[in-house]
């Protein structure tokens, strides 16, 4: 039986890296575990669970910006922004139903340690680029801070960033800063229907590149068009979101409608319609009805997606979001994530793929992160051992030995 | 100088004739400089009141070249100074007297476009204009746009993560890069990122971006391009106080509103401009605030109306909104030629760079006169209101005794000040050797240890532009040893499952 260990506060945190590290003890680092099925498995001697590690610590609206502790659940802080309509731009997805949790079980920290980021990631950037400020355990039972809580730092080296998407290897994140922004006043939809997969990756390209300020294109095939809400048919959609003032919204989506024609027939998404649709997304709601399909995601150039989604077996289910750029597969057979053919598809045209979903066995068989090359790897491996050099902290939840 | 560099070594400088005979053989023909009249427009860069000449300067054109120079240099244990168009205004490019100054200017192509992708991949000594004049023909730019965008280089602006006026709603560098060719000290060269979005691993892009030339040297930027905004237009308020000033940014963008733009300039920098340029700037306020909105035409004259009437109901005394390009042009060259002017009215100048929470600008203006006064020096304040990144301008001449170190203090405190009211000791300029020795007003030991930590996993001998942002250099071994204290649990109380 694993041992768990919830510290109240910051300097328990501390407490309990500092006692594992002089017991050889490692730990697993835990929110509320909504993506504790991702990743490759740790084996680890303790859990510590940082989720009573909860509340809102400063939020100025006026000036952008919102402190809170790691294990503050995402749902009461976006509720807190909605309040003064503002909102966190880098969108976060919930894995919580992709892996067989309940939605809505996100936690700040965790979101920020995975990069959570979702389909406005293309325009506003992923939660790294909204991630100001922190204050970590590292694995050497240290208390850093860095960062701050203004926009526009670069006072030392940016540890918030390698923080970002670490998977909690780095360190314990005990209280954290972000960037918040105005939510937009409405939002509308352009969809494009029946185009196939190299049609709507040159659409959402098009799209991108015209100064209609595009705010999340995503491409959804036929075979799981049905899954999303608030489509008009149940067919192959491209699907394009405008966001702003009303009056912007308005004027956009009749430029966007017109420059879209030539591609395919064209309908458009009120308010509520488009912000189910893109809630569905935000869900990866195909893959989400049932468990039993692995799960990739693809991160590559936009404009090589749907080359990439051709090279991987037809009997796969896919969408696109980030505008052909993120590729979200789900393989025909439950014990068969087919890592080889989805590392080479990616590598032959570059980007990455992460296995987001597969049995515990598989994830800790086959590489679940890309693998890196030597060097790249090499020198991960020496960022590490910087921050936690007795390997303590979610060892190998990334790559073995890190 | 009053900033000390690392002790010059008397065992590399005693074989400099065997050094630049070696590197001759790696970077042909005028690629290695080394004659002390030749080396001078080396010897110091945006930061002129710190200059050294380097030992050797060496301007690679391949990457081949930086691998086999950097290789070299870790082999035989001799400093690296990286460079770009040496426009930092923090001495990160000032050379070491013991230190090869690499520079990256050859480094001049951009390799591809691809609208498509919206990305261009280019070299390090591109000019950071030069990459949104390339894509303009297609209505592209690139967002980052520091005011030395004529001159400074991509390779630099990733070095220092810089920003511009724009970077409240498009960001800085780090924003805006996805991906690099970087040579490390040991001449390996690693491809990190490229045209899809994040890592598959660490950050270490986010590393790289802001690590002033202390991890690497970059030989490719990938960067994204953005389709330009349908229209832009401004607004010029002028306010009685910076307080009323201040509570219109806070209140434009409580309502929501983020502008492409918002600069605010103070009394002394309003004359100062006006004087230079006409723009037209009222003269009878003690704040200015220039927004400007982008995007399609409806947007922006909706917004424009709204933040006509924000302004109006915090009190400014004029309002003006551009009606043409031209017009938007000219509100903007007053701001834009503020250093400049200030130039004019002084001998020399120190520009700052802290940022501070926008709420706390009223006590900072007031605190800072305090300090004018104390310090027998006067000061102008340009201001990026929609972050809070301040830039006081403090006026000194350097023929009389006493008067640069009195600007130097004068502008410690003001930095010291910023990070008292909750801000940052740079907001864009970067520490370099001007800002180093004050690291420890913001970060504790353990802090800069843990950053120094990252230092080593790049660079273990610490060869590259040392002496810069770090007030106390620490070799890596001593850094990676662990403490560990008692495997006692100490805190018996916490929660137990």
């Amino acid at each position: 039986m694993t041992d768990i260990l919830k510290p109240r506060d910051a300097k328990e945190v501390e407490d309990a890296v500092k006692w594992a590290l002089g017991n050889d003890k490692t730990l697993e680092l835990l929110g509320h575990g909504s993506k504790r099925a991702l990743g490759r498995p740790c084996q680890t001697d303790i859990t510590l669970d940082l989720s009573g590690l909860s509340g809102v610590t400063l939020y100025e609206p006026a000036e952008l910006v919102l402190s809170a502790k790691a294990g503050t659940p995402l749902a009461d802080i976006e509720a807190l922004l909605d309040k003064n309509n503002q909102q966190l731009d880098f969108e976060p997805m919930d894995f919580g139903p992709l892996l067989g949790n309940t939605a809505g079980q996100d936690t700040l920290g965790g979101a920020i340690a995975t990069n959570l980021s979702g389909p406005r990631r293309l325009k506003a950037g992923a939660a790294r680029d909204h991630f100001l400020g922190v204050t970590a355990v590292t694995g050497r039972g240290e208390t850093i801070k860095s960062g701050g809580r203004v926009v526009k730092n670069v006072t030392g080296y940016d540890m918030c960033k390698v923080l970002a998407g670490s998977w909690g290897t780095l360190a314990a994140m005990t209280d954290i800063t972000i960037k918040v922004l105005p939510k937009p006043e409405t939002e509308a939809t352009v969809v494009v229907e029946g185009l196939d997969d190299e049609r709507a990756c040159a659409a959402m390209s098009a799209a991108m590149g015209s100064s209609c300020d595009v705010s999340a294109a995503a491409h959804l095939p036929d075979h799981v068009a049905s899954y999303f809400d608030g489509l008009p048919r149940p067919e192959a959609a491209t699907v394009l979101r405008l966001e702003g003032v009303a009056p912007s919204v308005a004027h956009r989506k009749e430029t966007l409608a017109a420059l879209m024609k030539p591609f395919g027939p064209v309908a458009l998404l009120d308010d509520a319609n488009s912000k189910a649709l893109w809630r569905s997304v935000r869900q990866v709601k195909p893959f989400a009805v049932s468990q039993e399909r692995p799960l990739w995601r693809i991160s590559t150039a936009p404009g090589k997606g749907f080359e990439v989604a051709a090279a991987i077996t037809p009997a796969a289910q896919m969408f696109y979001d980030w505008g052909g750029g993120l590729i979200w597969v789900a393989m025909p057979f439950a014990d068969e994530p087919d890592a080889g053919s989805i590392r080479r598809a990616v590598g032959d045209l570059g980007g990455h793929a992460t296995l987001i979903r597969a049995p515990a066995a598989l994830r800790a068989s086959v590489a679940v992160f890309e693998p890196q090359s030597a060097g790249l790897a090499a020198l991960s491996k020496r960022v590490k051992d910087g921050f936690d050099p007795k390997g303590l902290l979610n060892p190998g939840r990334m790559w073995a030995g890190v | 100088m009053s900033v000390r560099m690392p002790e010059p070594d008397g065992a590399v400088l005693a074989r400099r004739a065997q050094i630049v005979k070696a590197l001759r053989t790696m970077v042909p023909g005028e690629g290695v400089i080394a004659s002390e009249r030749e080396m001078k427009p080396f010897e110091t860069d945006g930061l002129t009141a710190y200059h050294q000449l380097p030992m050797v300067v060496v301007l690679p054109e391949t990457t081949e070249q930086v691998s086999l120079v950097l290789a070299y240099c870790h082999a035989e244990g001799i400093k690296v100074v990286p460079r770009g168009a040496g426009t930092s205004l923090s001495g990160g490019a000032l050379p070491l007297a013991d230190g090869v100054l690499l520079g990256m200017a050859k480094f001049n192509k951009i390799k591809n476009i691809d609208f498509d992708n919206r990305v261009a991949v280019v070299e390090p000594g591109v000019t950071n204009l030069a990459v949104s004049t390339a894509v303009a023909h297609a209505g592209f730019y690139y967002a980052p746009d520091p005011s030395s965008q004529i001159a400074c280089t991509i390779g630099g602006n990733v070095a220092e993560n810089s920003g511009g006026v724009h970077c409240l709603k498009y960001g800085m560098t780090t924003n805006n890069v996805l991906g690099c060719e970087i040579v490390l000290i040991t001449g390996e060269v690693l491809r990190i990122g490229g045209k899809h979005l994040d890592s598959e691993g660490y950050d270490l892009l986010g590393l790289i971006i802001g690590s002033e030339g202390l991890l690497g040297v970059v030989t490719e930027v990938t960067v994204r391009l953005l389709k330009k905004p349908e229209t832009a237009r401004a607004v010029l308020v002028g306010f009685p106080s910076s307080e009323d000033a201040g509570e219109c940014v806070s209140t434009i963008i409580g309502s929501g509103i983020i502008p492409g733009g918002m600069e605010m300039m103070d009394g002394p920098a309003i004359k100062a401009a006006e004087a230079f340029v006409h723009a037209g700037y009222p003269l009878d306020v003690e704040a200015l605030l220039i927004v400007e909105l982008d995007g399609p035409g409806t947007e922006v004259d909706y917004l424009i109306a709204r933040v006509e009437k924000i302004a109006r109901d915090c009190r400014a005394v004029s309002v003006k909104v551009s009606n043409s390009e031209q017009e938007r042009l000219l509100f903007w060259a007053g701001r834009k030629a503020a250093f400049p002017a200030v130039g004019r009215i002084s001998p020399d100048y120190y520009c700052m760079d802290g940022t501070i929470p926008r709420a706390q600008l009223p006590l900072v203006l007031k605190r800072m006169k305090e300090l004018s006064v104390k310090y027998g020096l006067s000061v102008a304040n340009v201001f990026h209101a929609g972050d809070g990144n301040l830039h006081p301008l403090i006026l000194y001449d350097s023929n009389k005794p006493g008067e640069l170190d009195r600007a130097e203090s004068f502008g410690s405190d003001i930095l010291r000040l910023c990070v008292e009211v909750g801000g940052v000791l740079t907001g864009e300029h970067g520490v370099g050797v001007e800002k180093r020795d004050l690291m420890p007003v913001m970060f504790s030991e353990i802090d800069l240890a843990a950053q120094q930590r990252v230092k080593c996993a790049f660079d273990a001998k610490g060869l590259l532009n040392p002496g810069k942002v770090f007030p106390v250099l620490h070799r890596c071994a001593e850094l990676g040893r662990m403490h560990i204290s008692g495997g006692k649990l100490p805190f018996p109380d916490i929660p137990r499952f």
